[in-house]
């Protein structure tokens, strides 16, 4: 008798009655784990950024790092000041973003506006794989092609065989597809009925797009470009491998440069005593390079939130 | 635009505002027509003689020794062997570590957070900005917590591979994220309905759903860690490795030894770059083999619901 309810009590589940299940609660627990790991890495750069650089600035003024105009890490007599590396990093990214934005946004409005979807089918796949070469190849490119056969031998440019121009406007081809993509969104972001406003209205395709469709996606275009800045900004090996290695505080794009980027790579190729001085210009160097591209994103970021919340 | 109002309406307006002339209003049409497209075009010249330049430095230097052989000062006699065991046993480690965290973390976001909750809004945030961290800020975090610091695992393949993954891990949660909203709610109430548990609905029903997007997202990632060379730069990466490497030994990398080949001086009798464009040619290889897979897979499972 006993033993029958319960295999009748087992057979029949209890409605409605909500039992906690362990295994449930232990993967819910396991997964945020993994999401954790995100918050983790985020914590060990700034942890092993800020920490080396802290020792860094004791040895060293924070003023005569951030505003010092020599940089002499290694030869004697030392000397901290980042503002050359800083001046061949933003010199670079200019070259990359006048590149970059006249033909990135170009190429969106022609995606956007212009192309049937055939169009769309072939040349999407094109930026999709100019965006996966390896930027290893870029710099090679920059180097053993771009700067001698065509700045050189058909331009007749008078640059070095390392010079901060080369480097620069082959990287502004690596951040194209960045620009023409994000504006792209936004351009296609813009509804329709504004387009057909403006045809109604006499506008031609080229006053509506430039006049009534890129003003209206401004901001997500304004957010391409920081993002293209970014990533030009954080870019290493197209300027290790083509813009040489000099830390001069110097505007002439046909000398060689030495970047942020650069320069970490460079002193980082080399076996560095943990704690030394050279070691610790490598975090703190790092640690301007992390919070420069951290602004850039965050203002990014809220500008295209400010046309996701316009139009969808 | 693909309305008929709207193509009607433009082909009114091609004609011009009244009183203007006509002729010239369609020729400045046309020519802005030819700047957009010389604008994509210049890209696709770009990457057209990149990849001649490419083949025509390289392709002559690709041969069976080129693969086996060791690296080697005699620029004739060297080859990419152990750097290409490398580059795979990177990409091994990078796998093992992107697919179980990325695709618990997607998971974790898409059906389990609370997206009122500030900590799942905090995660959501960190991962968007960790894919626009500078990757050589990631090497600089595997060189300080990795190689030397707390973990100390020294200059080794797993230093690396984890380097990498934590790199790419941003580019396979934001895919396996989208490859999960995909799957109509419909799919888990079903399965709801007939008594399974959360993540029963999830382990049979969503995830096998998901699985292709997720599977691209994953390629996608780690088509991306191959070519990477400035973290492993950082991480120590060598470059005259003599030994075929393992989990935990020093280990070259096919960008690292294409970016050695390059710094080297070369002349007459030892052609460095062509080397370098050898290597070059493998990497693109597979690369583009990997992203035809990629490609190969969105097309063939791709469910539309």
């Amino acid at each position: 008798m006993e033993a029958a309810s319960t295999t009748s009590a087992r057979a029949t589940p209890a409605l409605g009655v909500a039992r906690r299940r362990l295994g449930e609660d232990a993967i819910r627990g396991l997964l945020l784990l993994a999401a954790l790991i995100s918050i983790l890495t985020t914590t060990g750069i700034v942890l092993s950024l800020a920490g080396e650089a802290w020792t860094f600035f004791q040895e060293v003024g924070v003023n005569d790092f951030l505003f010092g105009t020599e940089w002499s890490p290694i030869i004697k007599p030392q000397s901290f000041g980042v503002l050359p590396l800083v001046s061949g990093t933003f010199l670079v990214t200019a070259i990359a973003l006048a590149v970059a934005i006249p033909l990135g946004l170009g190429s969106a409005i022609y995606l956007s506006e212009y192309a049937t979807p055939r169009v769309r089918k072939v040349v999407k796949p094109v930026l999709e794989l100019l965006a996966g070469v390896p930027t290893i190849v870029f710099g090679y490119f920059a180097l053993t092609f771009f700067t001698p056969n065509l700045l050189i031998d058909i331009l007749h440019f008078d640059v070095s065989v390392f010079n901060a121009l080369s480097a620069g406007i082959i990287m502004g081809f690596m951040v194209i597809p960045t620009v023409a993509s994000v504006s792209e969104d936004a351009m296609s972001a813009v509804p329709g009925s504004l387009r057909e406003g403006s045809f109604g209205l006499g506008a031609s395709r080229l006053q509506t797009s430039l006049r009534v469709v890129f003003p209206a996606a401004l901001s997500g275009i304004v957010a391409a470009v920081v993002l293209g800045a970014s990533r030009a900004i954080g870019e290493t090996m197209i300027v290790l491998v083509a813009a040489g290695q000099i830390a001069e505080l110097s505007a002439d794009p046909r000398n060689p440069m030495y970047t942020m980027t650069s320069y970490i790579a460079a002193i980082g190729k080399g076996d560095l005593a943990t704690g030394s001085l050279q070691y610790k210009t490598i975090f703190a160097v790092g640690a301007l390079l992390f919070v420069i591209t951290l602004v850039l994103n965050a203002i990014s970021i809220r500008f295209v939130r400010r046309y996701r919340q316009v139009y969808e | 635009m693909t309305d008929v109002t709207a193509a009607a309406l433009e082909q009114a307006a091609a004609r011009g505002p009244i009183g203007a002339s006509p002729g010239r209003a369609r020729l400045r049409e046309l020519g802005f027509k030819a700047l957009l497209l010389s604008c994509l075009g210049a890209s696709m010249l770009l990457l057209g003689t990149l990849l001649v330049t490419i083949g025509a430095d390289g392709l002559s230097r690709v041969s069976l020794d080129f693969i086996t052989e060791y690296p080697s000062i005699v620029a004739d006699k060297a080859g990419i062997w152990p750097a290409l065991l490398g580059t795979l046993w990177l990409m091994a480690v990078c796998a093992g570590f992107i697919i179980p965290v990325g695709v618990a973390t997607a998971i974790y976001l898409e059906e389990y957070a609370d997206s009122s909750r500030w900590y799942n809004r905090a995660i959501e945030v960190n991962i968007q900005n960790l894919a626009a961290v500078p990757s050589i800020v990631y090497g600089i975090l595997g060189l300080a917590f990795l190689v030397r610091g707390p973990l100390s695992l020294g200059n080794v393949v797993l230093a690396g591979g984890l380097t990498l993954g934590l790199l790419v891990l941003p580019v396979v949660i934001i895919a396996g994220r989208e490859a999960i909203r995909a799957v109509p709610p419909s799919i888990r109430e079903g399965s709801m309905a007939l008594g399974a548990t959360q993540w029963q609905t999830i382990w049979r029903q969503v995830l096998p759903a998901a699985i292709p997007g997720v599977a691209t997202g994953v390629i996608l990632a780690l088509s991306r860690a191959i070519g990477e060379t400035a973290p492993l730069i950082m991480v120590g990466a060598a470059v005259f490795v003599t030994s075929e490497p393992d989990l935990m030994s020093r280990f070259s990398a096919l960008p690292i030894q294409i970016f050695d080949w390059i710094s080297r001086p070369s002349n007459d009798v030892n052609d460095y770059a062509a080397l370098a464009a050898g290597g070059i040619v493998v990497l693109m290889i597979l690369l583009l083999g990997m992203n035809a897979v990629a490609i190969w897979l969105r097309n063939r499972y791709e469910q539309k619901w």
